[in-house]
């Protein structure tokens, strides 16, 4: 198996700690990411899947856990310069293609941001020069880097801020749900960019979203969260033909085809979290059901898998 | 279908290709936010005459004062309570030195054996109204804007650390604001007033004294809203520092907003300076500025109106334009009025 880059371990993020109104946006939840691999995250709206990525990064600091990238806890104390060479290498694409551009700033500024915060151009022609070839690679015209964002198209803004992310050639990227704010057409062509840059450069992504037949297309392995929890994680394919937690099969159940015949005969099913009937004493953890394949469920539930 | 397909002609279609590099092509022309803001504020004529009317009368301030050769703080008792005249304009009917003496009408000019002319006339103690007109507008200006500038610096300062850092910080200065704003405004400035000496600079300090807490309000809502944007959670993932999100990131996007908060500010500060001017608390003699200069006027306005005349026009014509300008800017200032 490939090298793990990025390793989370039990990461927790609660809001509102110790109010009546505490949120536990993300509660106890551990899982690998494989160099060169894309994770899909999957799961309802507000399950917790953004506020994983943002803490995954530290825009958030986590309440309980370790994120370990490359071996290195990214949440641990750390001097300015440890700081920059982890935004270096870590990078962020954002849900809302026209709230992610600062609407005042030109699109060359807008790219040139991390050059210019790292100091990795020495003078403007060079911080030219890179942006108009930054743009050349999420294929937009040079010509784009005088104007401001509020003339580009929603695909075209979305392809800005992977120009953005990319300038600090970063190894890690989270992705967001970068496309659902886009229309279909676009879509596929923001996923088929995400691709072909993962084959030029070697890059890491962590793609968050909700619409699975992308998340299909992408990812190699997909991860389903529910409230906060992770509940399935494993091969993109086993996740799709063999799901065992009952809400990963709900989600599947879900997916319309279009194919009339089919969809007459597709069948809805709904997750109720009680129909586990955990005990009390049950321990409820991740557990391994194929090789690279986890689930979470108790010891009860596991035997039954197995069979 | 098909079969009607295969009937017609081959030649009578012709096969268009797209080309798929204009597709990314964006024709209209390139506009800053300003410029755009620009082009809209043109189309409002409201706006752009009060700009016209304000660059005049700001214009005026400055270099009326020059334009005669009276002292705007010049006592000539033997020249007292005359009436406006023009020389050119005598033939009208108006501005020809006639006014009441007793239940008579002469022309006062040749009664008093003046030479001079004093185009607005002059005031009981004969000091020249042109003059001092423009010397007060400028004064009452001055001190608006002054006021004006330290109630966006404190208040921009105040509201941007308040909404920024959030938190703790946000909830004790909020406190603070709300225990400012339960005082009367009115209370605070007598008293300060009362404590210094009265001058240009004790009004300036009892305008600002609680007048950056409006903009301190809006600056720290504006922050709240864009600090959670995700432009700004972009910046952080790329290791901007705070001073940077603050400078390129904020700053420029709650500037519009500062600036239309200015310009509804400055008129209110020109009015309550008046307003204290005519309350007494104000300007001292023989010093003028717009307020001091009605509260003069409405003593004689049963006898002679135009004292209270040209400095009511004056602060009516500020107040009009600096508003209409402001309601422009906020229209064109607005990305949803976008046409």
């Amino acid at each position: 198996m490939a090298e793990k880059l990025l390793e989370i371990k039990n990461l927790k993020q609660y809001f509102n700690v110790g109010t009546k109104n505490e949120v536990r946006a993300v509660d106890d939840v551990t899982f690998d990411i494989y160099k060169g691999e894309t994770l899909g995250i999957v799961g309802e709206s507000g399950c917790g899947k953004s506020t994983t990525g943002r803490t995954i990064i530290r825009l958030y600091d986590a309440t309980g856990g370790e994120v370990i990238y490359d071996g290195v806890d990214v949440h641990a104390k750390k001097s300015k310069k440890e700081l920059k060479a982890f935004n270096r290498k870590m990078q962020m694409i954002f849900q809302d293609p026209y709230a992610s551009l600062n609407p005042r700033m030109k699109v060359l500024d807008i790219i040139a941001e991390g050059l210019d915060i790292h100091g990795l151009v020495k003078n403007s022609k060079e911080r030219t020069a890179r942006v108009h070839e930054l743009l050349e690679t999420v294929g937009l015209n040079r010509e784009h880097a005088n104007r401001y964002p509020h003339e580009f198209s929603g695909g075209q803004r979305q392809r800005l801020g992977i120009a953005r992310a990319l300038a600090v050639e970063p190894e890690f990227i989270i992705a967001d749900e970068p496309i659902s704010a886009l229309d279909v057409s676009i879509q596929a062509q923001v996923v088929n960019l995400l691709k072909e840059l993962q084959e030029e450069r070697g890059l890491t992504y962590l793609f968050i979203a909700h619409d699975l037949s992308m998340v299909k297309y992408i990812s190699d392995r997909i991860g389903v969260m529910h409230f906060g929890k992770l509940v399935e994680i494993g091969p993109a394919e086993t996740i799709y033909t063999a799901p065992l937690h009952p809400y990963t099969q709900s989600l599947l159940s879900a997916i319309p085809l279009p194919d009339p015949a089919y969809e007459r005969s597709r069948v809805r099913k709904s997750y109720d979290p009680t129909t586990h009937k955990y005990l009390k004493d049950e321990e409820v953890i991740m557990r391994e059901v194929t090789p690279g394949h986890l689930v979470l469920c108790s010891q009860r539930e596991f035997d039954a898998f197995a069979k | 279908m098909t079969t009607n397909m295969k009937k017609l002609p081959k030649d009578s279609f012709e096969r268009i290709t797209i080309d798929s590099s204009h597709a990314e092509r964006i024709s209209k022309p390139s506009l800053s936010f300003w410029q755009d803001a620009w082009l809209r504020i043109r189309k409002n004529k409201a706006a752009i005459v009060s700009m016209f009317i304000l660059v005049f009368i700001v214009f005026m301030a400055f270099v009326g004062p020059f334009m005669v050769e009276h002292d705007p703080e010049d006592v000539k008792v033997a020249h007292a309570s005359l009436p406006p005249k023009i020389p050119g304009l005598e033939k009208l009917g108006i501005f020809d030195g006639v006014g009441k003496l007793g239940s008579k009408t002469v022309n006062l000019y040749e009664l008093k054996k003046v030479e001079v002319n004093y185009w607005f006339g002059t005031d009981s103690l004969g000091r020249d109204l042109f003059s001092r007109l423009w010397k007060g507008t400028q004064i009452s200006l001055i001190i608006a804007f002054v006021a004006a500038v330290i109630d966006v610096v404190i208040g921009v300062i105040y509201g941007g650390i308040s909404g920024y850092y959030g938190g703790r910080t946000d909830d004790v200065m909020q406190r603070i604001v709300e225990v400012l704003i339960g005082v009367p405004t009115l209370v605070i400035v007598i008293l300060m007033i009362m404590i210094m000496k009265p001058g240009i600079w004790s009004i300036i300090i009892a305008i600002s004294i609680t007048g950056w807490i409006g903009m301190s309000r809006i600056v720290r809502g504006q922050v709240l809203k864009y600090k959670t944007q995700e432009f700004v959670l972009a910046a952080k993932t790329l290791g901007a520092s705070d001073t940077r999100i603050i400078s390129k990131h904020l700053l420029p996007n709650i500037m519009a907003i500062i600036v239309i908060n200015m310009m509804f500010t400055i008129p209110t500060a020109i009015f309550f300076e008046a307003f204290l001017s005519f309350i007494g608390l104000g300007l001292q003699a023989p010093k003028a500025s717009l307020g001091t200069l009605i509260n003069d006027g409405y003593k004689f306005i049963e006898y002679q109106p135009h004292i209270l005349f040209f400095p009511a026009a004056i602060i009516s014509l500020l107040m009009i334009a600096f508003n209409l300008i402001g309601d422009g800017l906020r229209d064109a200032l607005d990305p949803k009025m976008k046409d």
